[in-house]
């Protein structure tokens, strides 16, 4: 593309107090390009699409537009300058018809009254451009997510949008419906249309985008066409893995040796669309099985179900060899497994209460009797478990949201180990901690499967993986792609599945894209 | 940006001490009781008599016990994250469900009951809509606000519903020990709700349902029936309330009973430092609260200030004490 870009912003810069979001990213997009915007979680996108679309002021940087240099102050004026912003959750009037929310805030008038018919014929005509043909006066609520996003291009075009910045528009849609997105977005661009679009799945990044940018850790780490970065090469430039990098292995011989242990735990072929594809795992007594994958492979989502905290349509669960379905968390936990959140403030500490009712919470049906708590049996486990996992606090009676990271995250394994768990799922344990807590963390988990503690692992750090689990489940768009164990464990071939949805043999390099 | 990694509080745990320290903690914390003790130190000084058993028992606090009662219901439904308007209309209903019982020549204990049960199956409806059909609780008791009155006019036929019944008025009229029935139950359903609160495993459930629902639920706490037992124990309380007030004037007005209640008992869970967002309780601030708002009036009234400018002024205390909390967090 030898075309001016339409938009071009450079050294940009965004701290939130104090911590930089972005440092010095930059980024263009010309008329008719459809740029690929990738990171891991933190990486900076959304900090990113906010900053340009006027959510956030910059601290520093340039932005042009359309030539210009542009400030926006707010998303309606970079709306009314042609730059639309679609969110995967749409953020459209939900119970207004899907005419008015096209036409809503420039409708055609008549004598000082909105002309419907206009509205009406002009919704269904944006719309049909798009291939959607639906009936216009409808509410919005009532049609699909797909249908939904539509709405909201139909509506970005009709303000005469020169760029679009698609923020994880596909996460939530159907194969089919995605296949419908990509071809208007197609359709967009040959009408000469810039795109921004922000996906996961690298399938689709490759299926449609013609460059990319990728961001770690609030910098531009790549920018190049896509066609000369192969997958392998995507992901290990988004996760910060250089393939000079010595290679570590798994160092977890003991494989063998458990190998022999029975299985405790086993997920078969979960499926709930669009997040899980088939996923599989296994866990056997005394292992450390980590999941590794992108953001959006349903590492998570394998997770939530095995825990009974979210539905599957189809597949199978086992414990100890048994079919079960777990209808709540609480079944779950009487079967004896734990459970603990990747969002610690969000599903893990309950703020306002102390230590102690946070750490036996999971436990609290064994301490009652008659109804009443058994306080000294409660003191008795709380202080226990504050000194085996070495939690630092004033005392047990302090509120939990006083707490550092690490020490809260201690408080959330605590409540599980109280429980004395034959299974353990954690995700992402030692995210947004400090180094010290973490190696804590990393101790604890591998003393516990030494002592015949099962433990189901998410980390985004390979490095993580790698040091501690015995084998390592890979999973793509919903999927089990690879399972990985002992020697086999290394971060090119974590990668290689994640980029390719193949496990690597040992000799074959990934970088060889069709 | 979503990301919250960074906003953690990183320094040194055992360096904090836990707060409420700081005046503006202690005026959350302490505010409405600081405002007793001066309302009651004004009157001792002020109002003649006003240090006299009949003043304080059977004037100010038998007053203040049905809000207060209330208000203790409506603090378990706060906590829990919601809010009940339903109050007022299930006093309503109870009242007159207990009146139409006695007149029907039923013992007045039967009449009790049904009338309890009746205010709990209130609290059931109020419950499934927030827990089963997600709906915004004050919405869902907004319903029964609204037609739970209807149902009390309904079944007075719109007419005073007077009545005569010593068992029945015990609730509103009756003395234990010397100490009128109204402030005994008051008593009572405090030092219930207090023992629940701070002992029972129920209580737990309770703050962790309102304090974080999803990590409760993930922690295996069943929210939805911790939810739902809240709503039935606001709308129980609410129908002995209705009792109380319909034993001492002995009379069912469907159209007034529990009139406005709502209001006075959520002002009582306000002023007790209580936040409206759930995973906190404060009995004692509850009834603390509710006898204080009571006393302000009264003294207000006694005073000689005007009805109007009366409310007025209860309304900016209820202000200062919200704006104390948002200061305290």
């Amino acid at each position: 593309m030898a075309q001016e870009p339409l938009l071009r912003c450079s050294g940009m810069d965004k701290s939130f107090a104090g911590v930089p979001a972005l440092r010095d990213v930059h980024m263009s997009v010309a008329p008719g390009e459809v740029r690929a915007l990738i990171g891991q979680n933190g990486a900076g996108k959304s900090t990113l699409i906010k900053v340009l679309t006027g959510v956030y002021r910059r601290d520093a940087g340039q932005v042009e537009f359309a030539g210009n240099p542009v400030d926006f102050t707010s998303t309606q004026d970079a709306q009314r300058n042609g730059l639309a912003t679609i969110y995967q959750e749409v953020n459209l009037v939900p119970y207004r018809s899907v005419a008015e929310n096209i036409c809503i805030g420039r409708a055609r008038r008549r004598f000082g009254l909105i002309d419907w018919k206009a509205v009406n014929a002009e919704a269904r005509e944006r719309l049909a451009a798009l291939d959607v043909h639906v009936d216009v006066t409808r509410p919005l609520v009532e049609y699909p997510i797909a249908t939904q996003q539509m709405t909201a291009i139909a509506r970005a075009l009709s303000f005469d949008a020169k760029l679009v910045i698609m923020d994880e528009p596909t996460s939530s849609l159907a194969e089919r419906e995605v296949a419908t997105l990509l071809d208007v977005i197609r359709r967009l661009r040959d009408e000469g249309v810039a795109i921004v679009f922000v996906s996961h799945r690298l399938d689709e990044l490759y299926a449609v985008c013609d460059t990319i940018t990728v961001l770690r850790d609030g910098r531009t780490v790549a920018d190049s066409p896509i066609s000369e970065l192969s997958r392998y090469d995507l992901v290990s430039t988004m996760l910060g893995r250089e393939l000079t990098e010595s290679e570590r292995r798994g160092q977890h011989v003991g494989a063998a040796a458990t190998a022999a242990a029975p299985t405790v735990l086993e997920a078969r072929d979960l499926r709930r669309a669009p997040v899980l594809n088939g996923s599989s795992v296994t866990l056997r007594r005394g292992e450390v099985v980590g999941l590794a994958g992108l953001l959006g492979s349903g590492r998570s989502e394998t997770e939530r179900a095995l825990f009974g905290a979210d539905p599957v349509t189809d597949g199978e669960i086992h414990r100890d060899g048994e079919p079960v379905r777990f209808a709540s968390p609480q079944e779950a936990i009487r079967a004896r497994i734990g459970f603990n959140s990747e969002d610690r403030k969000g599903e893990g500490i309950i703020p306002d209460l102390s230590v102690r009712e946070n750490i036996t919470l999971a436990l609290l049906p064994r301490l009652l009797r008659r109804g009443i708590v058994d306080r000294g049996r409660q003191q008795e486990i709380v202080d226990r478990f504050i000194r085996r996992l070495d939690i630092k606090l004033a005392g047990p009676d302090q509120k939990i949201s006083e707490l550092s990271g690490g020490n809260q995250q201690k408080v959330l394994l605590a409540r599980w180990l109280c429980t004395d768990p034959e299974v353990l799922i954690l995700d992402e344990p030692t995210r947004g901690i400090d180094v010290g807590a973490k190696q804590e963390i990393q101790n604890l988990v591998r003393e516990l499967a030494d002592d015949g503690l099962s433990v189901l692992l998410i980390s985004s750090e390979l490095e993580e993986l790698i040091t501690d689990c015995d084998r390592v489940v890979v999973l793509r768009d919903g999927a089990t792609v690879a399972e990985l164990e002992g020697e086999d464990i290394s971060e090119k071939s974590m990668l290689h599945a994640m980029a390719e949805g193949t496990a690597a043999t040992g000799s074959r390099q990934g970088g060889d894209d069709d | 940006m979503t990301e919250t990694a960074t906003a953690e509080p990183t320094s040194p745990a055992a360096a904090r001490r836990p707060g409420g320290r700081s005046w503006a903690g202690f005026a959350r914390r302490y505010g409405a009781a600081a405002l007793l003790v001066l309302l009651l130190a004004y009157n001792a000084f002020f109002t003649r008599n006003f240090l006299s058993w009949q003043t304080l028992m059977d004037v100010q606090l038998r007053q203040a016990a049905p809000v207060a009662i209330v208000a203790l219901g409506m603090a378990l439904v706060i906590a829990t994250g919601g809010i009940d308007l339903s109050v007022g209309s299930v006093m309503a209903i109870a009242g007159q469900v207990g009146a139409l019982t006695v007149l029907g020549g039923l013992p007045p204990a039967l009449a009790v009951l049904l009338a309890l049960a009746v205010a709990a199956a209130c609290g059931v409806f109020n419950g499934t809509l927030v827990v089963r059909y997600g709906v915004q609780p004050i919405i869902a008791t907004l319903i029964l606000f609204i037609a739970g009155r209807g149902i009390a006019q309904l079944l007075s036929g719109g007419k005073l519903t007077g009545f005569r019944n010593p068992g029945l008025q015990f609730l509103g009229l009756g003395r234990i020990a010397g100490i009128p029935m109204p402030v005994v139950l008051m008593l009572l359903v405090a030092a219930v709700l207090w023992f629940v609160v701070r002992y029972t495993g129920y209580g737990r459930t309770l703050l962790a349902t309102g304090g974080n629902a999803a990590a409760a639920r993930l922690a295996g706490v069943r929210t939805g029936r911790v939810t739902m037992v809240a709503y039935i124990a606001s709308a129980a309380l609410a129908g002995l309330v209705g009792l109380v007030v319909i034993g001492i004037t002995a009379a069912s007005d469907a159209n007034n009973v529990g009139l406005g209640v709502e209001l006075d008992a959520i002002a009582a869970v306000a002023v007790s430092g209580t936040p409206l967002t759930g995973g906190r309780i404060s009995v004692v601030g509850t009834v603390v609260g509710a006898v204080m708002l009571r006393l302000l009036q009264n003294t207000l009234i006694a005073q000689g200030v005007p009805r109007e400018i009366a409310q007025i002024v209860t309304g900016v205390v209820i202000v200062v004490a919200l704006f104390l909390q948002r200061r305290a967090r």
